[in-house]
């Protein structure tokens, strides 16, 4: 009875105090210790067909790498996590596993699921700190070149591919520094940036030539790439990174942030170390952040963590609706940002100076399921208020960057302006394939992984046969 | 990492910068700007390219030391090294031969109108060139300015050299003419904003550049935003030249202060460590 009812419940990972860590930048969760890791492990039940794999967008072979934790083989279950991700230690931290492997996981049906994610995190920090990273024999070189664009999480698996093809490999970043939203988005306390920096070391380490300030379609085009520069291919995995804004009146005032611009001068350009680090931000007494999604949580949460007194989060539906990794909401909530729920802005009030002083609200009710799935928002008349607030950060969602786009008239677009791509991540442009945010708007750091490995796949076939038929996306 | 190879002090605050940038200065035209970062704990700055020569693979810069990091970038000499340098960015000048132009430039803001002059010029443009700045210290690139107009006229606001007037003066008279075909006013936005105050009356279009606070300067953040004709534009990807009769310029100039107690925190800092020997 005993041995039952522990293994219903997970092995929890420690945290930092809420109130604590809501003042600070490191990271929320301590990391499993050994022991702790091999009691999870435990509870997997090494299934002979495991559904939690088919929740995987890159299929890494779950069982195995619980089992080897279990007999606390550590390093060894690194590598085998690392036969289909290479970035074992970003996606342990801000995977969604709850609506992929550990959804699926059968443990989960009678209490919860196998912890995947943190035995995945707990794997790669001890691989990082204890064993050797292993650089995998130098292949043979094909004499082909290949140029990545854009180093988020799909360049940087691409580029890890095919430099180990044996293929010559530049990744361009028009950005300082490479990673991808891992760099600029996603906040230091969420995943540490030392752990990015490792990853595209590693990747330098295999021979990729990383090249940053690279702003492919100003500096160079495409098209220079592959017929003067000798690059035999290209993947262009440049993200979904223009800012959304709402559209309604105050928008341009002062304290107004979109989450982008927000998000990197805190992660990117660290202002969180103001005067240290040299960008500003502004540290508001009473932030709101409209949206529901990572974004708007990351938002919220770094807001909170530059010295906010109250942070709001509007969201225009309920919070079963919330795009956001459940734990992230989860840490909100205990962190203290207050949700205003069923909530839409319209208008930003000017103090008078040409800054922002309260944002009008109204009170939404759910209709009818949209496109979506979800239940439309509709505005509830009568139910306008205000609410004081001294900063606001639209966190509302990307679209496609035509700065590189347009500048190739035979690639094809969709009516979003996002790249055509078949599966294998194929376009219309002979030479060239795409894949993660840029294809599919704004997904997932697994999603667009799984996308880069594709195309190293196909780019592989295609520098064999140089045989090209884009059918288009099925 | 980008090399310094000249430097010249334009005037007490104004500092000039050419430095190693092959591949940019490849792709430079008249009207872009680029991104700098000095250093690992740097921010990025918008600066204007005041000239490139393609065959050595340099862009010129010149910059007003008004803060903490162009007081900073004033420090670094021949030899030295930029740590980033982005570009080039922007929207190009739109050149071609227009007839009759004029070509004001205001305090540093005759250094990115040089380029847009010489290029009008090039294009078979009669250019008449108004350049002016608040005392005569503030002055520079006269020679060259001269050498690509049909005609200068120079101002200062306190009568130390040339003409004691604002740009918008001697603007006025060329516009009585009743045959300019185009302005083009680079320079502080207050003085923008009355160039076009002035162009205005005289229904003459006018070509304005506009220098918002930037982070990436690739249409990822918005934070450079501009309210044109209503609409908001980013600055950095659809600009950073505009249509002056729609920009809204007070907006403009609420924008570039929203930072002043940080702006002003940095600043004394750096001071003081400069005076404790850094
Ligand atoms: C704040 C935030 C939090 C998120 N949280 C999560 C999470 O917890 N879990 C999760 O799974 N997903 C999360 N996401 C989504 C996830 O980060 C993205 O889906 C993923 O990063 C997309 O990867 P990518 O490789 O397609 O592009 P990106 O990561 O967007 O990287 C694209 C890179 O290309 C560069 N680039 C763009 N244009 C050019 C050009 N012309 N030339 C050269 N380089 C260029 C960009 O600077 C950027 O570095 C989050 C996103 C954000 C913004
Ligand atoms: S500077 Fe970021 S969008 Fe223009």
């Amino acid at each position: 009875m005993e041995e039952k009812k522990k293994a219903k419940k997970r092995v929890q990972m420690r945290e930092q105090d809420p109130l604590k860590r809501a003042r600070n930048f490191e990271e929320v969760p301590y990391a499993y210790s050994p022991e702790e890791a091999m009691e999870e492990a435990s509870r997997c039940l090494v299934c002979k067909r495991p559904a939690c794999m088919g929740g995987c967008p890159v299929e890494v072979n779950i069982p195995a790498f619980i089992s080897l934790i279990k007999d606390g083989k550590f390093v060894e279950a690194c590598y085998k996590i690392k036969e289909k991700n290479s970035f074992p230690a970003v996606c342990g931290r801000v995977c969604p596993q709850e609506v992929q492997c550990e959804a699926r996981c059968l443990v989960g049906k009678k209490g919860e699921p196998v912890a995947v994610g943190n035995l995945e995190r707990f794997v790669a920090d001890y691989e990082a700190e204890k064993g050797e990273v292993k650089l995998p024999e130098k292949p043979k070189p094909t004499g082909r070149k290949v140029a990545v664009i854009g180093s988020g999480p799909g360049g940087l698996t691409c580029a890890s591919d095919l430099i180990q093809a044996g293929h010559q490999v530049t990744l361009f970043e028009a950005l300082h520094k490479a990673g991808g939203v891992l760099v600029y988005g996603i906040p230091e306390f969420r995943l540490p940036k030392a752990i990015v920096g490792r990853e595209v070391e590693y990747i330098q380490k295999l021979g990729v030539e990383v090249v940053v300030n690279a702003v492919v379609g100003r500096l160079y085009t495409v098209d220079e790439l592959l017929n003067e520069q000798g690059y035999d291919a290209v993947y262009i995995g440049i993200g979904a990174g223009l800012p959304m804004f709402l559209g309604i009146p105050g928008e341009n005032l002062n304290g107004v942030y979109s989450a982008n611009e927000f998000l990197t001068r805190a992660n990117l350009m660290k202002a969180y170390l103001f005067p240290e680090y040299d960008t500003p931000i502004k540290v508001a007494k009473r932030p709101a952040i409209v949206g529901g999604g990572n974004v708007a949580m990351d938002s919220a949460r770094v807001a909170l963590r530059l010295g906010a007194e109250k942070v709001y989060l509007i969201y225009r539906r309920s919070e079963a609706e919330m795009p956001a990794r459940k734990a992230e909401v989860h840490h909100a909530h205990e962190e203290g940002i207050e949700f205003l729920l069923l909530t839409n802005p319209t208008g930003f009030i000017d103090d008078g100076k040409g800054n922002v002083c309260a944002v009008e609200c109204v009170k939404m009710e759910l209709g009818e399921p949209d496109e979506s799935g979800r239940r439309r928002p509709i505005p509830v008349k009568g139910s306008e208020f205000q609410v004081e607030i001294d900063v606001a950060i639209s966190a509302l969602g990307a679209r496609a960057n035509p700065l590189l786009p347009k500048t190739m008239p035979d690639l094809k677009l969709n009516k979003k302006g996002y790249i055509m791509a078949d599966e294998t991540g194929m376009t219309s442009a002979r030479g060239v394939f795409a894949g993660g945010d840029i294809v599919t708007g704004a997904a997932t750091v697994i999603s667009a992984m799984g996308a880069g490995r594709k195309a190293a796949t196909a780019i592989n076939d295609y520098l064999k046969w140089k045989y090209w038929d884009f059918r288009g996306p099925q | 990492m980008f090399k310094i190879l000249k430097k010249q002090e334009l005037s007490e605050f104004v500092t000039l910068f050419e430095f190693e940038a092959k591949d940019i200065a490849k792709k430079a035209e008249a009207g872009n700007f680029f991104i700098l970062k000095i250093h690992e704990e740097g921010e990025r700055i918008p600066l204007t390219i005041a000239d490139f020569d393609r065959e050595k693979g340099t862009l010129t810069t010149v910059f007003q030391k008004v803060g903490k990091t162009t007081e900073h970038l004033g420090t670094l000499n021949e030899g030295d090294f930029i740590s980033d340098v982005i570009g080039p960015l922007g929207v190009s000048s739109h050149i071609e031969n227009f007839g009759k132009v004029v070509c004001v430039g205001g305090g540093v803001g005759i250094a990115p109108v040089y380029p847009i002059t010489r290029a009008l010029k090039e294009a078979g443009n009669k250019v008449l060139s108004i350049i002016g700045a608040r005392n005569k210290d503030l002055l520079f690139w006269e020679d060259k300015m001269r050498d690509v107009s049909d005609e200068l006229v120079i101002t200062t606001d306190d009568g130390s050299y040339g003409r004691k007037a604002v740009v918008t003066v001697p603007l006025e008279e060329f516009l009585k003419g009743g045959d300019i075909d185009m302005v083009i006013a680079i320079g502080p936005a207050i003085m923008m904003k009355f160039v076009c105050k002035t162009t205005e009356k005289y229904n003459v279009k006018t070509v304005v550049s506009l220098n918002s606070i930037m982070i990436d300067g690739t249409g990822m953040c918005g934070g450079c935003r501009v309210e044109v004709g209503g609409e908001t534009k980013f600055c950095c990807v659809d600009g950073p030249e505009f249509d002056g009769a729609d920009v809204n310029f007070d907006l403009l100039m609420e924008r570039q202060r929203m930072y002043p107690d940080e702006e002003k925190a940095a600043m004394e800092r750096y001071t003081e460590a400069i005076k404790g020997g850094k």
